[in-house]
């Protein structure tokens, strides 16, 4: 039988894999992209669970905000990604690093 | 959904109605005639002030008046705060566009993008549900990502806005993983639900306090606190200065509103696990901000670092969770939006034909080119750096006191400590400006416009501070202080 801890567990898990997705990878702002989705869906898999064990359903109308505003976000993302590969011909995280100070 | 709901959202729904006029507008605009969408950004704000104002309350400071089942809520320091936003935003709109001009970015893009990033600081204000929360939170961020990378062909640009993109939405997914903690904890997205539900469980549930921690991590992200600062300087450095200009204004009296709605509305009986929390934040952020502002020489990145001082102060003035700290940390908020415009705004003077005027040498013997401007910039100087009589002093004052009263004498020290050590580099400022040789004799010119704007903004902060007592007496009067 599945409890809520199963679910909240499969949450954690997967926003530490984001987490760590971003602050591990050094390689491609597109695997950033991809952490940030997947940290808004564990969210989303909180909230479902939730929603399902309080037996409320706001949190599954919250979880449709969220994935319209994830689609906005990815976009957007992505606008910024191509204005990057055209002024610097990379995507390459480490590469990113005219401000400092 | 009755008439009433629609009156009390009617400010936003005629920002958004207006920031579609202008963008369908534009569409048949010739380039030469582009001055016409400034002029209806300019006619929105200030009729949106006059919609804003018309809401009668009845006399009562502290009343609120809730729409669409008590997810938005206005009461008397979300007007505020939106009156201030809109003047700022206006303020931002006149400098921003003698920049543009000059450095041909003038595009409806500026206008229109502003005033959906003022949508969303608009929303985030009255927001009293968990959803508004976040999407009024996503609104200001999507526009201002998009804002720090407006110019398209900059490097820096397209890196600071990458970068921005990247740890504001780990921010906002960090900030609803709190929200989910506390919606299973609760079982409602309704912030006045929520803190009945916590008023009856306690503070002893663990998912509650968990959630909480995630929820001041995001907020931390958001304000650009200590230890989650990393962003602001390279933000503040890479945008060109017409959006640092912005993002370094209208949005933290935001912060603070949506601060103020999660944690005291919502999470109030849990204000002792919170204040730990931020106290942490706000010392940091005090002695940090002041501590790297020294070593800078790029002024943008300064102000950056100054920034985040600051906002260690409004957290300062979150933290002891008592009207009068409230009401001091929202009189911080607005003098810093207009101490912030008005800096960025004397950056912009000196950017000669689109060439920002990034570093602390262009400041070098600016009385001797032009006095007046040179004592503006003296003026908001002082005013950051706390100097009695201007208006930074008494936010501060205010903040500091308000710790004090709420037994929290160690973290007024500190303050007042790092509010000295923060002067240093606020007045070398002036001194570059009063006793250095000038390295260029170049006649600074403006338009009227600006002039008239700027001159006003730095009169403010004299004025503001001989007669501060109105505008404390409003803040204070919002939280029944």
């Amino acid at each position: 039988m599945l409890t809520l801890a199963h679910f909240l567990t499969l949450g954690a898990l997967l926003f530490c894999l984001s987490a760590a997705g971003i602050f591990l990878n050094r390689k491609n702002v597109i695997i950033l992209l991809m952490c940030i989705e997947l940290m808004l869906l564990a969210v989303n898999m909180n909230f479902v669970a939730f929603s399902r064990f309080l037996g409320n359903l706001d949190g599954q109308v919250f979880v449709f905000f969220i994935l319209t505003v994830a689609a906005a976000e990815a976009a957007i993302g992505l606008a910024i990604l191509v204005v990057v590969f055209r002024n610097r011909q990379t995507i390459n995280v480490a590469e990113l690093d005219d401000l400092k100070g | 959904m009755t008439r009433m709901d629609f009156l009390l959202i009617a400010p936003e729904l005629w920002v958004v109605t207006m920031t579609c006029v202008i963008l369908f507008v534009d569409l048949f605009l010739k380039e030469e005639r582009r001055a016409i969408v400034y002029l209806l950004a300019m006619v929105t704000l200030v009729f949106a002030a006059i919609i804003t104002l018309r809401f009668d309350y009845g006399g009562d400071p502290t009343a609120s008046a809730f729409a669409f089942n008590g997810s938005f809520v206005r009461d008397q320091m979300g007007d505020m705060l939106k009156l201030f936003s809109y003047f700022v935003l206006a303020m931002v709109f006149i400098y921003a566009k003698f920049f543009l001009r000059q450095s041909r970015m003038f595009r409806a893009d500026f206008y229109t993008l502003s005033l959906e990033a003022l949508l969303g600081i608009m929303l985030l204000i009255s927001a009293n549900n968990l959803v508004m929360v976040y999407l009024g939170l996503e609104l200001l961020a999507l526009a201002s990502y998009t804002l720090v990378a407006y110019d398209r062909d900059s490097a820096k640009g397209s890196e600071a806005a990458m970068k921005y993109f990247v740890l504001g939405s780990m921010a906002s997914g960090i900030l609803l993983y709190g929200m989910s903690m506390i919606y299973g904890a609760t079982g409602t997205l309704d912030l006045v639900a929520i803190s009945e539900a916590v008023r009856v469980s306690g503070s002893d549930d663990i998912m509650l306090v968990f959630g909480l921690v995630f929820l001041v991590v995001g907020l931390a992200f958001k304000f650009g606190a200590v230890p989650f600062h990393m962003w602001v300087p390279d933000v503040y450095e890479g945008a060109p200065v017409s959006t640092t200009l912005f993002i370094s204004s209208v949005p933290k009296m935001a912060a603070f509103a949506m601060a103020f709605r999660l944690l005291q509305t919502g999470l109030g009986d849990l204000q002792s696990d919170w204040m730990q929390m931020l106290s942490l934040l706000a010392v940091l952020s005090i002695v940090f901000g002041n501590l790297a502002a020294i070593a800078q020489t790029n002024i943008k990145r300064m102000l950056a670092y100054s920034t985040i001082g600051h906002m260690g102060f409004v957290l300062m003035g979150l933290l002891p969770g008592t009207a009068e700290s409230y009401g001091a940390g929202m009189f911080y908020v607005i003098v810093y939006a207009l101490m912030s415009a008005a800096a960025f705004g004397m950056v912009i003077m000196l950017s000669a034909r689109g060439v920002e005027a990034e570093n602390l040498d262009d400041f070098k013997g600016l009385n001797r080119r032009n006095s007046w401007y040179a004592a503006i910039m003296a003026m908001v100087m002082f005013s950051m750096a706390g100097v009695p009589v201007f208006v930074g002093f008494f936010a501060k004052w205010l903040v500091i006191q308000a710790a004090l009263n709420a037994g929290l004498v160690w973290l007024a020290i500190i303050a007042v400590v790092f509010s000295v050590i923060g002067a240093f580099y606020y007045i070398r400022v002036v001194k570059l400006m009063y006793f250095d040789e000038p390295i260029t004799e170049a006649p600074i010119d403006a338009p009227v416009d600006f002039r008239a704007a700027i001159s006003l903004n730095g009169v403010i902060m004299l004025g503001l501070g001989i007669f501060s007592g109105s505008l404390i007496q409003i803040c204070m009067s919002s939280f029944g202080a």
